[in-house]
């Protein structure tokens, strides 16, 4: 009898030792884990909380902000891959809108427009809105794309799988997978820019100061004054997507 | 022995409580523990291989993303590093109607040009098509932008022989309406009101020739001013449609519903 229960144990205690092993492992690789050097990363917990502000009166149709955008970020020549865009608004008598971007935007629209007679017509920048809700973080599946703690939301394109879902999650349209990284692409507010105190690009070369880059929550901030002389709205605001990109005096047509 | 007995009985209980404890556990469940636990560091040994280094860092993400996006270069240098060199542009641009566009808005990015001055020179756009961009008349821009008809207005000169873009003024002061206000003018030419002058209705300082923003022409105020060619009694050619002042659209002005530069009847 007690032979036998000494038998056991000894079974027993090699099979806690065969259990044992990998936590052990496990425990020394998770201590590895802490341990682990990571690369030198800059601090990025300044308190920074960037934003746009888009004054709809002032744009011209140009187009320097969306060449300019595709020179600084090397986005494709097709005319289908931007990061920022300008669409013409009609409005004509009859209340029927026609909504155009040809080429984004980048080389002008055409003068002659509508044959009904128009109500109203304007340009209408567009680019990522850098919600502060983003549906595109939600679905990524690997966590290559996020908000950063400054308030923009980016893509790793070390990281990213290119499943597109995000492109189909975002209400603007504002993603496109680039052709060459087969990855998900969009604006980064130029984020090599703004974190060395340059304004995005596209700001940096609009004629009529129409778009206005800054600080949200900074007294001292181009921003500030942009809020407090326009009515502001944002894009779609029912998605609840708290988009960063503000518009003043933005047409209800605007989708 | 009776003794003996006694104790082997009782160890042997406390061993069976502690067998009821344990022992009872079924063997498949020990094994299916066992495996359990060799999944579960598995995973973390996999997740351990798989994660990158700095994920999860900040949140939910490789935080060296960051560095890498922040890593990419600039190429448009921006206005204020222009400004260190070429400050004789920049006090004249600055005074002028161009003072809010950028130098790389026109001449491109230049980052490499402040890196090196003589081994990159930033194109500048001489050419007739350019300009155009922004001052071709269009009809969705707001209005006021000063814009021309490309057809019309000096073809084929380039823009640059009469218009310095850095200080974009007109050559000589305008004389006509039309100079600036083309597309009311061509508006009213094919209307009932062709034959009026705008100074008709909008007196104009000769000051808002230089200066157009500082002295605004002015425009008429109440309805008795249009009431002076369209009241029943006023004293104007009888082709003119009248109206009676006192009933007709009372509590508005004439301009609430007709366009005085396009009266309706089309």
């Amino acid at each position: 009898m007690k032979k036998d229960k000494k038998e056991l144990t000894r079974r027993e205690f090699l099979k806690k030792c065969a259990v044992s092993a990998p936590a052990v492992l496990l425990l020394a690789e998770a201590e590895s884990i802490f341990a682990k050097n990571s690369p030198e990363l800059s601090d990025h917990k300044e308190a920074h909380y960037f934003g746009m502000g888009i004054q709809i009166d002032k744009c011209i149709g140009c187009g320097r902000c969306v060449n300019a955008c595709k020179l600084e970020n090397s986005v494709p020549d097709e005319p289908f891959y931007f990061r920022t865009w300008v669409e013409r608004y009609v409005v004509q008598v009859d209340n029927e809108v026609i909504v155009e971007s040809p080429h984004g935007g980048g080389e002008g629209f055409p003068s002659n427009i509508s044959e009904k007679g128009i109500a109203r017509t304007f340009f209408v920048p567009k680019l990522c809105n850098h919600c502060a809700n983003p549906p595109c973080v939600q679905v990524c599946p690997v966590g290559a794309t996020f908000s950063t703690q400054d308030g923009v939301v980016l893509v790793d394109e070390d990281y990213c799988i290119g499943c597109r879902y995000c492109i189909q999650a975002c209400p603007y349209g504002a993603r496109y997978l680039n052709p060459f990284t087969k990855t998900a692409d969009k604006c980064t507010f130029c984020y090599h820019r703004i974190k060395k105190g340059s304004n995005p690009a596209c700001v940096e070369v609009c004629p009529t100061k129409a778009r206005i880059f800054g600080e949200i929550s900074l007294r001292s901030s181009p921003l500030t004054r942009f809020f407090r002389f326009n009515k502001v709205q944002v894009l779609k605001p029912y998605l609840n997507t708290e988009p960063r990109v503000y518009y003043a005096n933005l047409d209800g047509e605007v989708r | 022995m009776k003794y003996k007995g006694k104790l082997f009985r009782a160890s042997k209980e406390a061993t069976g409580d502690l067998n009821a404890k344990v022992g009872k556990i079924p063997q498949q469940l020990k094994s299916l523990f066992v495996l359990f636990l060799v999944l579960i560091s598995l995973f973390f040994l996999l997740r351990h291989f798989f994660t990158p280094d700095t994920f999860g860092k900040y949140g939910h993400y490789r935080a060296a993303a960051i560095d890498s996006i922040m890593s990419q270069p600039l190429r448009y240098a921006g206005a204020q590093l222009c400004m260190e060199c070429h400050d004789d542009i920049y006090a004249l641009k600055i005074e002028s109607y161009h003072r809010d566009v950028s130098c790389e808005g026109c001449h491109g990015p230049a980052i490499a040009h402040t890196e090196d001055p003589s081994e990159f020179v930033p194109p500048a756009p001489r050419e007739r098509g350019y300009c155009p961009l922004c001052h071709e008349y269009n009809p969705s821009r707001p209005t006021g932008f000063p814009q021309i008809d490309l057809t019309s207005h000096n073809p084929p000169k380039p823009c640059i022989d009469c218009h310095d873009p850095h200080d974009p003024k007109p050559p000589h002061t305008p004389e006509q309406c039309s100079a600036c206000h083309a597309e009311i003018y061509r508006t009213k030419a094919v209307s009932h009101h062709a034959p009026l002058l705008c100074t008709r209705c909008h007196e104009a300082p000769e000051a808002h020739k230089d200066q157009p923003r500082m002295h605004l022409p002015s425009k008429p105020t109440s309805r008795t001013f249009c009431g002076e060619c369209h009241a029943m009694e006023a004293d104007s050619p009888k082709d003119i449609p009248r109206i009676m002042m006192s009933d007709h659209g009372i509590g508005y002005v004439c301009w609430q519903c007709h366009y005085p530069h396009y009266p309706e009847v089309r």
